[in-house]
């Protein structure tokens, strides 16, 4: 275990040094101590690495992360594992606004909850928040999948795509085009399989299942007040 | 016989509903639809076209065309980064998407950008190997969409172009309508083929100048600190907006007036939101100026450049570099009177085909049909680039030297005049024949 602490070491030297460390490397358990809140921290990374962050964290922890396992433990602050490619990043605490926005790919896990635009433009990325999500979650979300398990609120799933969206809890209100769907076997495996994998004690057979009505899919003057 | 008739006066027709309103109605009341097209403004604007230089004479002494060495490389991205951009002229080509345009016109762009020296511009959806192959040096447009995103391409870039807005759109986003979407640009972008795209109209993850900051910091920590970062803002309020790019961290400000280009959006938003480009230019570089940065952190003026002339005009205003976007397509073939049967068919005329989301241009260049794309060559429509570029390098030197200046950057407002007074009031150089700058004390 290597171990970097953020008041000895600038934030350059801990994005370099986990950015250098290659597909290979047999050096893959990394803490960092003392984040206090910094920005940017653990970005870009690119190796099948274990980090564990001891504290919370500002803006984009884990931004556009690729293979990396990262667990914060704390809260993060704004945009947390934006555009992330792969790999599984698990918050032990809250995260703000954005979190897993443009994600393409690997696992979001929230243990707390999560504030709005949670999984906004969301590409393909599976984000899991074991408490509520806030307004405007899933906004134009394209793939993927983003599941609940406490409450969503306002307009949710708003002018959304093929991103598929499970919550136990309430939905204060569902956005424009998203609608309330069937939940069929094949959703249902899918939803377990997620909530095995990021450690939430539910049952699929709980949720409800939200997507695309896909009637905003090509532009009809007649929808023009749902816009 | 006598004609009892009282007498006419020839028919007038309003000027307020003149012909093009009165099909706009037509057309609004048949459809129930905004009428929706590519290009920047098409009305008339003041522009470079109102100024003139002023040229040696008793008081400069010019230098020898030919003989005399007038030089006009340009850096870009001092500020910040390790691997500044070093151009050989000071145009370069702006941000075209693959799906707006055929992956043979991204080529020609590429190939004719790389032989004159200068860097291209990705755009929505991403990079294309096409498109890097092709080009010697080329800026990854970060937008608001994330289309296409990912770190593997934003660490091949040679420099980051953050897509604040642009000249035709301040505040609007864009539609790849579904015509446009192949299978191509469907899995680059992570949407359903055939399905109208919307490209929104502020990024996903960040509000406001002082989330900006941290958000380029979050793109230097990934790429190393290597590569500038551009902000690109279009023409609404250029002193505050150039202000704000300054402070949040931008190497490069790109500043896009109203006659910039787009792919496509609505002509009303393109003809009445936004301003021109020569009101935008003199604001952001005072702004620049203002915080004691000028030439520090580089501005690049977009929208309308046509000419070498209009090229030196930016220059002695204060730009550092231009960019080109509609005239790059021109000198590709856009819009070729060749055509013009073609146009035709499509209710249209050669200069003035615009639908260019509809994906049927003739020319190939704004279209992802398969055997339109096929009429463009990209070796062939590249050359015609890096002609052009050099036509107009040549031009805009041509002018320094008469200006006495042996760098092209060494123009300055001091070789302008103005033949309006509204170009002298927004370019902020005198009133030809005058001493009188519209706003400012008498000099």
């Amino acid at each position: 275990m290597e171990t970097i602490d953020l008041t000895k070491s600038s934030l350059r030297d801990l994005n370099e040094i986990l950015q250098r460390q290659s597909e290979i490397t047999n050096q893959k358990q990394w803490e960092v101590i003392n984040p206090k809140g910094a920005h940017a921290v653990a970005v870009g990374l690119n190796a099948p690495l274990e980090l564990s962050i001891k504290g919370s964290t500002g803006y984009y922890c884990g931004g556009m992360n690729q293979k990396a396992n990262i667990k914060v433990y704390g809260s993060v602050g704004p945009g947390v594992c934006e555009n992330m490619m792969s790999g599984c990043v698990t918050i032990e605490g809250d995260a703000s606004q954005y979190a897993g926005a443009t994600g393409q790919g690997g696992l979001l896990v929230i243990k707390g909850n999560a504030a709005s635009r949670c999984g906004i433009s969301m590409k393909g990325i599976n984000i899991v928040v074991h408490g509520n999500i806030g307004h405007m979650s899933a906004f134009m979300g394209q793939s993927g999948n983003l599941v609940v398990l406490g409450d969503a609120g306002d307009a949710l799933g708003d002018s959304l795509y093929e991103a598929r969206l499970f919550v136990r809890g309430n939905v204060k209100s569902l956005g424009a085009d998203c609608v309330e769907k069937e939940m069929r076997p094949e959703h249902l495996k899918i939803l377990q399989d997620l909530l095995n994998r990021s450690d939430a004690n539910a049952d699929a057979k709980e949720f409800k299942r939200y997507g695309s009505a896909r009637s905003l899919y090509n532009f009809d003057i007649d929808n023009a007040g749902d816009y | 016989m006598t004609d009892h008739r009282k007498p006419h006066t020839t028919p007038v027709k309003s000027w307020t509903f003149d012909d093009h309103t009165n099909s706009y109605i037509r057309r609004a009341a048949a459809t129930g639809i905004y009428d929706i097209r590519g290009g920047g403004a098409k009305r008339r604007v003041p522009h470079f076209d109102d100024l003139l230089f002023l040229g040696a004479s008793m008081s400069r002494y010019p230098l020898e065309g030919y003989r005399e060495k007038c030089d006009t490389s340009v850096k870009l991205g001092t500020r910040y980064a390790k691997n500044p951009i070093e151009l050989d002229i000071p145009i370069t080509i702006a941000g075209m998407s693959f799906g707006a345009l055929s992956g043979q016109a991204k080529e020609a762009l590429g190939r004719g950008a790389s032989a004159a020296g200068t860097s291209t511009t990705t755009g929505d959806g991403g990079m294309t190997s096409e498109e890097r192959g092709h080009s010697t040096k080329l800026v990854y447009q970060y937008l608001p969409s994330r289309y296409g995103m990912n770190p593997d391409d934003l660490r091949k870039a040679d420099a980051i172009e953050i897509v604040v807005g642009q000249g035709a759109k301040p505040g609007g986003g864009g539609m790849l309508l579904g015509q446009k979407i192949s299978d191509r640009v469907a899995e680059m972008r992570n949407l359903p083929k055939g399905i109208d795209q919307r490209s929104a109209c502020r990024h996903p993850d960040w509000t406001g100048p002082d989330d900006l900051e941290i958000k380029i910091l979050e793109l230097r920590e990934i790429t190393g600190w290597k590569v500038p970062i551009y902000i690109k803002i279009g023409g609404a309020r250029p002193y505050f907006d150039t202000t704000l790019a300054i402070k949040a961290g931008a190497d490069v400000v790109v500043l896009d007036g109203m006659q910039g280009g787009t792919a496509a959006t609505q002509d009303v938003f393109i003809e009445h939101v936004g301003q021109p480009t020569l009101a935008c230019i003199r604001p952001a570089v005072q702004a620049l100026q203002d915080l004691g940065m000028h030439r520090k952190v580089q501005l690049v003026l977009s929208g309308g450049i046509r000419t070498g002339a209009d090229v030196a005009k930016a220059l002695a205003l204060g730009a550092d570099a231009v960019s080109i976007g509609t005239a790059a397509l021109i000198a590709l073939g856009d819009n070729d009177p060749r055509w013009e049967k073609e146009y035709n068919k499509l209710g249209t005329t050669a200069g003035a085909y615009d639908d260019w989301h509809e994906g049927l241009d003739p020319a190939g260049i704004t279209t992802q049909d398969p055997q339109l794309s096929a009429r463009l060559d990209p070796i062939l429509a590249g050359r015609r680039l890096k002609n052009y570029l050099k036509v107009m390098t040549l031009e805009a030197q041509t002018i320094a030297r008469a200006c006495g200046k042996n760098h092209i950057l060494n123009l300055e407002p001091e070789d302008l005049c103005a033949l309006t007074v509204e170009a002298a009031a927004m370019a902020q150089v005198p009133l030809s024949g005058t001493n009188w700058i519209p706003g400012k004390p008498d000099v």
